[in-house]
């Protein structure tokens, strides 16, 4: 099963990032493809993407709603917000586990060998604090004399757009070199402090600083695609926990904020058919238990 | 057999109603307009 995850992360995100006539125009695909939202993290300056990154047009918008007032237009992100609405109470978190590239490029990351390290759960709480703060109030609130806001996150923050946009950009248009000042550097040290924590850890930025992934989240409890926990086959062996890109123990709650629906646990750790996951409550398809004993 | 969840299908309408009326009010273009330019601030650069 995981074999199809791979190639479905693979596909979204050659399918992502399809312009690949950027090394001869050095410039960004300009198309009508970029009206459209992508489910996953992926910024739209990036010079092969062929869509809008949900993010950073969500904050366009919050960072645009005080001058499209004053000019009678009543852009509050509707499209975005709704976009991704319709995503989350489908499928929760299931796009950053199946289409997102920068979750793709993580787990990817995490496969060299290294000593690897545990994130404390209280550190999820940080994706939350930087969607509220970076994507809705700043973008909002700090408006110029025009009463333009800015994109606060992708502008200070955001590490996918430092390396799918930032440093291409740099390489294919050498004459904005004389624009790099404090705060690429600063989104630089982020980037490379995150590519660190990749290896060591588990989708640390997933968990603690994607403001996408926290918005998935809050859909987790209400999707119609649903993790399903059988305690009755559970022995709490932890081989969920072993095995899970999100680091999570399946029989602490199985459609916690942090779940991505990869159904790793599901296919390849539970050896007891203790999880399954559910359709609008329709029958549920299980892997056969093997024994009830833990394993080791 | 469990009842069919109502919470779900409700949320998605009503997020499909809201990205609609977001089509309706000309987001789009607006995306579009973002989303086709080199963003260098949001980039870090400049």
């Amino acid at each position: 099963m995981d074999w199809l995850r791979r190639w479905i992360q693979v596909l979204a995100t050659i399918v992502s990032n399809a312009f690949w006539k950027f090394p001869a125009t050095r410039m960004i695909y300009q198309g009508p493809l970029k009206s459209v939202c992508l489910p996953g993290l992926n910024c739209y300056s990036c010079p092969a993407a062929t869509g809008a990154c949900p993010i950073g047009a969500l904050q366009h918008f919050m960072a645009g709603v005080r001058p499209a007032l004053q000019a009678a237009r009543f852009h509050f992100g509707l499209y975005v917000i709704g976009f991704l609405g319709i995503i989350g109470s489908l499928a929760g978190r299931m796009p950053c586990g199946w289409v997102c590239p920068f979750g793709f490029f993580q787990e990817l990351m995490y496969k060299i060998p290294s000593p690897k390290w545990t994130l404390p759960k209280w550190m999820g709480v940080g994706k939350y604090v930087f969607l509220v703060l970076f994507v809705l109030v700043l973008p909002l609130a700090v408006v110029d004399e025009f009463g333009y806001g800015q994109t606060w996150y992708c502008k200070t923050i955001c590490p996918a757009g430092t390396l799918e946009a930032g440093l291409p950009m740099l390489h294919l248009q050498p004459q904005l070199k004389t624009l790099v000042g404090l705060l690429f550097y600063g989104k630089l040290a982020i980037l490379i402090g995150f590519l660190g924590w990749m290896v060591a850890s588990r989708r640390p930025f997933c968990r603690t600083a994607c403001p996408l992934g926290a918005i998935y989240s809050l859909f987790n409890r209400v999707s119609l695609f649903r993790m399903v926990h059988h305690p009755d086959l559970c022995v709490r062996c932890d081989a969920c926990y072993q095995g899970c890109p999100m680091g999570i123990r399946f029989y602490e709650g199985p459609n916690q904020t942090d779940c991505i629906r990869c159904l790793k646990c599901l296919r390849q750790s539970c050896k007891f058919g203790a999880i399954s996951w559910e359709i609008a409550s329709g029958p549920v398809p299980r892997s056969e238990p093997e024994s009830k004993e833990a394993p080791g | 057999m469990k009842s069919f969840p109502k919470a779900p299908l409700f949320l998605a309408v009503f997020f499909l109603l809201l990205c609609l009326a977001g089509i309706n009010l000309g987001e789009v273009p607006s995306v579009l307009e973002k989303a086709a330019r080199i963003c260098l601030s949001c980039i870090g650069i400049g």
